[in-house]
């Protein structure tokens, strides 16, 4: 039985919040760099509200998530479980994975894709103290010239650019904040 | 993803005969049965149509296979006292699944025998009668044989 | 060559108002209610039902009066609808022993517990028309007799007991889901009963009528046949429990197929399964006669050729609504391409001119 905290802080108007919330991911994916205001659920400890967003928007039954390190705690658990639906599997099978950017480590355990299907490939959702447009320098498709995102480090991003097209996406939360990096983006320290 | 290693020869709980007994009901005669207004609640997931993938097993009893969908509305929802109610009903009355979570929540109350003799009890006498009639009719058409000639003496 | 063309607005939305005039038909006719198809057009319904892969009597009836009775196109709009529905869930397997059987028959086993049960057939009517229905509308009352509700045993399970049968051994492999993920060949047997369950009547009664034909003949016999309604249950996380969501008809056909064995399996006899929403007999022989052809690999027997045998054969031609999109486009503005077509022509009736004219002149 799921405790009743955990059945409260999903979409109050799930249709329009929730397409909202997809037009905000969808611009912040298309546009690496640029950072947004994201919100509409209220999740518990210790899941943002940003990612508890990208949560109820992304996930349903059919999308294995991961919670990774402190997210991986029973309310988190029950409270995806009963808004979204989607089942609670391990790193390797998961198409979304939850937690911070040192709990996802190593990071080589996620889904990359196939070349068959570049698309089998895991989005991580990593939690950030804070969200600034400063730090690595971004640039690649959807970035005029280029942008800057603090990004917790290079080295795994410059990593997962050279399996392109496959590799890992990621989105970015901090409180209700979001940004994105998907695969294509090309990483480089300042 | 959850097992489906759930044993069905168990017998069910109360709770699981009458979310089913009202997921099966007609909405017009649960709404008959309890008509508006409904006590006050406040919607945890308000209701909302999506479908379910149906699957079966070949040959009966070996592995899954997904058959096609059937649409179906889900509501929760907790009543003023704290009780909360679900429901996962039938086709696509958003009403039904309201009614059929308020009925599951107000179960786990004090009010549980009067809902009982009020709702339940009713619609699973309407539904016995139904499928006594099915049943019936069936057996109408079962086939009576007599044997004329048997061929395998000769 | 590229042509650019614009426009036909007016013309499209003229032709959408006309469409729905004759859809009407003559106003002075009753317009027909969705409850009038759902429960006087049944089977129309179901073959939409289960072609269009949702369970909806409704929305079926629905369907079929927006197409007119085109039941393709009704399934193409089921199909349509169906993907604007979030996914809440999975069933559980339905449990067809525990099936409410208005019918249940058995080609092979005439004493079979449970007994013959004829249900609302066709079979044994006359086929000729009744023109008492064109006059009125009258509303017969069929016949009871005394009966205790209660669970009807598979007839194959008579057979596994003996060892005469394959037997179908309880297995949870979650299967793929050919809604969700592009279809793999080759396929695992869950896919092909997918496809194969929302796949045209038509279709797939042509592939079943071919083994029977010899075309993959399986020596195929309705060991059971069964129509009834079944619960549906699902898992439900925040319960911790399953629950019953509701109550489908379907109908159920298990063929029992002569087989001498082969290099891997003793001479018994294998099955064949056909499972459909609705009353659907026809479609659920028919699935069960197919599903049993293309099992030929995993049973050691020989490929002999026969469409019904070809996975990539069948299960790509199955769907009528990929069927109809892709016969159907080519009605449709190919203005580029057929310009393209033009100018070879042209270039090639040039090239043989010229040479003609070089010839003549030589």
């Amino acid at each position: 039985m799921t405790a009743v905290d955990a059945l409260a802080g999903g979409f109050a108007d799930p249709p329009l919040e929730a397409a909202r919330a997809f037009r905000a991911l969808l611009d912040v994916m298309a546009r690496p760099g640029r950072i947004a205001d994201l919100g509409g659920a209220v999740p518990p400890a210790p899941l943002s509200v940003a990612a508890g967003t990208v949560a109820l928007t992304l996930l349903d039954g059919t999308t294995p998530v991961h919670l990774a390190g402190a997210h991986d705690v029973a309310a988190v658990r029950e409270w995806i479980t009963f808004h979204t639906g989607a089942p609670l599997v391990g790193a390797e099978a998961a198409m979304f994975a939850i937690g911070t950017w040192e709990a996802l480590q190593p990071v080589g355990r996620f889904a990359i894709g196939t070349p068959e299907y570049p698309d089998r490939a895991c989005t991580l959702i990593v939690e950030r103290a804070e969200l600034l447009a400063e730090g690595a320098r971004l640039t690649g498709p959807g970035i005029r010239d280029h942008a800057h995102l603090s990004l917790p480090e290079v080295a795994a991003f410059r990593a997962n650019r050279a399996l392109f097209p496959l590799g890992f996406d990621c989105v970015f939360t901090a409180g209700g904040r979001v940004a994105a990096l998907p695969r294509s983006t090309i990483v480089e320290d300042v | 993803m959850s097992s489906h290693s759930m044993d069905r020869a168990e017998p069910q709980t109360a709770r699981q005969e009458w979310m089913g007994l009202l997921a099966r009901a007609r909405p017009a005669a649960l709404a008959g049965l309890l008509p508006d207004p409904l006590p006050d609640h406040a919607l945890l997931r308000a209701p909302e149509i999506g479908a379910v993938m149906v699957r079966g097993r070949a040959g009966a009893t070996g592995a899954p296979f997904n058959l096609g969908e059937m649409t179906v509305v889900r509501c929760s929802l907790r009543l003023a006292s704290g009780a909360v109610g679900h429901a996962v009903v039938q086709g696509r009355d958003r009403d039904h699944a309201r009614r059929a979570a308020v009925v599951d929540a107000l179960m786990q109350t004090g009010a549980a025998a009067a809902i009982r003799a009020a709702v339940l009890d009713p619609l699973a006498q309407a539904e016995a009668e139904a499928r006594q009639v099915r049943a019936e009719k069936a057996a109408a058409t079962k086939v009576e044989f007599f044997t004329m000639v048997r061929g395998e003496d000769k | 060559m590229y042509v650019a063309v614009k426009g036909g607005e007016r013309a499209i939305d003229n032709a959408h108002a006309w469409l729905a005039e004759e859809r009407r038909g003559d106003p002075s006719v009753a317009d027909l209610t969705i409850p009038q198809i759902r429960e006087q057009l049944r089977l129309a319904v179901n073959r939409v039902m289960a072609e269009g892969s949702l369970y909806d009597p409704d929305l079926a009836a629905l369907a079929i009066k927006q197409a007119r009775g085109d039941l393709i196109e009704a399934v193409f709009l089921i199909r349509a609808y169906r993907t604007t529905l979030p996914r809440h869930g999975v069933s559980l397997p339905v449990e067809t022993a525990q099936m409410a059987v208005a019918r249940r028959i058995s080609a092979t086993f005439k004493d079979a517990p449970g007994g013959q049960v004829l249900g609302p057939t066709f079979d044994y009517t006359h086929r000729l028309l009744d023109f008492t229905l064109a006059a009125n509308g009258e509303a017969p009352v069929a016949p009871r007799a005394p009966a205790a509700p209660g669970m009807v045993p598979h007839i194959t399970s008579f057979l596994n007991r003996d060892g005469m049968i394959e037997d179908a051994p309880r297995d949870d492999t979650l299967p793929p889901d050919l809604t969700r993920e592009p279809m793999e060949l080759p396929a695992s047997r869950a896919t092909r009963l997918q496809a194969i369950a929302r796949g045209d009547e038509g279709f797939i009664l042509s592939l079943a009528y071919s083994t029977q034909r010899g075309y993959g003949r399986t020596h195929a016999f309705v060991g059971e046949l069964r129509i009834g309604m079944v619960a549906v249950e699902m898992e439900v996380p925040e319960l911790g429990f399953a629950i019953c969501i509701g109550e489908i008809e379907v109908t159920e056909c298990e063929t029992v197929n002569q087989f001498k064995g082969s290099r891997t399996e003793p001479p018994q006899f294998t099955r064949g399964y056909g499972l459909t929403f609705g009353q659907n007999e026809r479609k659920s022989i028919a699935m069960s006669l197919v599903d049993r052809a293309l099992r030929w690999k995993e049973l050691g027997e020989d490929f002999t050729g026969a469409p019904a045998q070809d996975e990539e054969f069948v299960l790509m031609h199955a769907d009528n609504v990929q069927a109809t999109g892709f016969l159907e486009h080519i009605k449709l503005p190919h203005y580029v391409d057929f310009q393209s077509e033009l100018e070879l022509v042209r270039k090639l009736r040039a090239e043989v001119e010229a040479s003609a004219m070089r010839e003549a002149a030589e």
